[in-house]
């Protein structure tokens, strides 16, 4: 018995090639149906994701499968040739591992991709074209995923601003629930970081802009109020996160503006995200007490920190994930002779 | 027996401290298992060797400097033990086990007097007294662990460094919470075991009654200057480590005052 691992992803296919070959969930039961034709094929699970579309099978004769799959998707397409790439045990099972733990992924390390397996399988399980070696691989794949998550470092820290900025709330704050967030300045970045933190458990959003109505529609949006943007120093009572993104040539949060609205926070921790070029806030701010600044390089920087930091983990995970794969391949050596 | 006992809870604490130092080292740091395991283990032998040393002596086993070390050091890691997980900070024990450690290791490298110094008699309210003060004790350590944690948090903010420490410490409002109710716990300990030993009537060097006033008074002014928002918590965790710092240091004198002569 083989496993064959058929598909394309974000590295060798475009998004207008990856979206012909997308395999909706309305249309995964009747695919499933297809593929299990091909003649040698003893089952199937297809992964199709935003990054990626994936058949993986088992048979006992990968190249007819591969041919019949590489058919099949030629005419699903209407005759596009589709750059698969397809492996065969042990590479296909060294794939689905590093699929899993996410280094295959466009951000290494991201947690997505294992729902979204899980979600196929179950689909593929459902429909009854699992295998017991798919069944066993899958189930393996899971378990080298937490595994490589929690004995690495591969999904530590946050891989853009917004989630950043979540994170850095959360090592002030702990619980977000019941915190009060001010945005100054409605552009999109700030719009999504306070999306970030509403869906953290923020409680009120207040939103200050130039444009009421932008405020206002902003603030709609997520379940905020609007105020005048003169105003916002009269609104600040109580406020535990400001988000900076105006577009004023010069800096709004002073350190003169702010040290009277401080003294009557008692000694609560105030953190200002200031995503405005040029700043909004004065780096001075950052040294009075309670007050943590995080401007836009410096969440960049933690980001590309964030980054490397996975970057680095890369061979120890794949190091886990070859002594999985050598596991996985014994295991189905002396499984053969079972077949579904 | 004593000795394999504390000899083992020392290597415990030793344990759970180089752990975290290894992995520290190796930027990649979350406590977890071995850490609390380590501190249990550490625990379990201590309350072993205080009870077969109070069975021996007779009495609350804080007849002598050494005694007083591995009974603070069991106070440390029982209050440890009961507020680190109500907190969620199982950091706290990482930071608490070099302190525990520490303190063994003075005890067992024999720099500090072993010889039990009987009490004239045994006085259950002089026993309350000396036991609950260094459980007192133990609760100041871990406020005083708390605060030098915040600091080290507050620190990595302050100066965006974003660490394995950042990620794994907790957050900073917590830890001013931990902070808080430790040093308020600790001072109601305190002032419990103080009334227990006015009430028990026993002859206090001058010397020590001023030095244990001043400890009382000190987290005393503490809390209340917290209470009336009169100290931003940076400097509540930098005195709450001061204090005790000077309170460990003060402890041989204090100690040496109070044998009976």
């Amino acid at each position: 018995m083989n496993i064959v691992c058929a598909g394309i992803n974000h590295r060798n296919a475009t998004v207008d090639i990856r979206e012909k070959f997308a395999v909706g969930p309305h249309e995964l039961q009747e695919t499933l149906a297809c593929i299990r034709r091909i003649d040698g094929l003893a089952g199937a699970v297809i992964v199709s994701t935003c990054n990626r579309v994936e058949f993986y099978t088992a048979s006992v004769c990968p190249i007819r499968v591969m041919d019949g799959l590489r058919g099949y998707l030629q005419e699903r397409t209407g005759g596009s040739e589709a750059p698969l790439y397809t492996h065969d045990s042990p590479a296909s099972v060294r794939h689905l591992f590093r699929v899993a733990s996410g280094l295959d992924s466009m951000v290494i390390g991201e947690t997505e991709i294992l729902g979204q397996l899980k979600v196929a399988y179950a689909a593929a399980s459902e429909c009854g074209a699992t295998t017991r070696h798919l069944n066993k691989l899958f189930q393996h794949a899971f378990r080298v995923a937490k595994q490589v998550r929690s004995e690495t470092q591969i999904t530590r820290g946050s891989t853009s601003v917004g989630s950043v900025a979540v994170d850095l709330a959360g090592k002030i704050f702990g619980d977000l629930s019941g915190r009060k967030v001010m945005i100054l300045g409605a552009g999109d970045t700030s719009e999504r970081t306070a999306r970030s933190l509403v869906s953290r458990g923020v409680r009120t959003v207040i939103v200050a802009n130039r444009t009421f109505d932008r405020a206002a529609r902003l603030a709609g949006e997520i379940g905020g109020m609007a105020v005048h943007f003169d105003h916002w120093q009269k609104a600040f009572e109580n406020v535990d996160i400001l988000i900076c993104s105006t577009a004023a040539p010069h800096p709004i949060v002073t350190r003169e503006k702010l040290e009277p609205l401080l003294r009557q926070r008692d000694g609560k921790p105030l953190f200002i995200i200031d995503l405005a070029v040029p700043r909004d806030a004065e780096p001075s701010v950052n040294e009075l007490e309670n007050v943590y600044l995080y401007d836009i390089d410096s969440l960049e920087q933690i980001v590309r920190q964030s980054l490397d930091v996975r970057r680095a983990e890369v061979v120890r995970c794949e190091k886990m994930i070859e002594h999985h794969v050598r596991e996985f391949v014994t295991w189905m050596r002396t499984h053969t002779a079972f077949l579904k | 027996m004593d000795q394999l006992l504390l000899t083992g809870a020392t290597f415990c604490l030793l344990l759970s401290f180089g752990y975290t130092l290894f992995t520290l080292g190796a930027g990649r740091f979350r406590p977890g298992l071995v850490n609390l395991v380590s501190i249990l283990g550490g625990f379990a032998l201590l309350s072993l060797d205080l009870w077969n040393r109070g069975q021996a002596q007779g009495s609350c086993p804080i007849n002598s400097l050494f005694d007083v070390l591995i009974f603070m050091s069991w106070s440390i890691l029982l209050i440890y033990l009961l507020v680190g997980p109500a907190y969620h900070l199982s950091l706290l024990g990482a930071f608490t086990s070099p302190l525990v450690f520490l303190l063994l290791l003075i005890a067992q490298l024999g720099l500090v007097g072993n010889t039990a110094q009987g009490r004239f008699h045994r006085d259950p309210w002089v026993e309350f007294h000396a036991a609950l003060t260094l459980i007192a004790y133990g609760a100041f350590a871990l406020a005083a662990v708390a605060g030098l944690m915040y600091l080290v948090q507050n620190r990595q903010l302050k100066k965006r460094r974003a660490g394995a420490l950042l990620y794994n410490l907790p957050p900073i409002t917590d830890l001013v919470v931990a902070n808080d109710r430790l040093l308020r716990l600790g001072f109601a300990l305190l002032t419990t075991g103080f009334g227990a030993g006015i009430l028990s009537g026993m002859p206090v060097d001058n010397l020590k009654f001023v030095a244990s006033g001043l400890l009382w008074a000190g987290y005393g002014t503490l809390l209340i200057l917290r209470k009336m928002h009169r100290l931003p918590p940076k400097r509540m965790a930098a005195a709450s480590l001061v204090i005790f710092a000077l309170a460990l240091i003060s402890l041989p004198a204090i100690q040496y005052l109070s044998s009976p002569k």
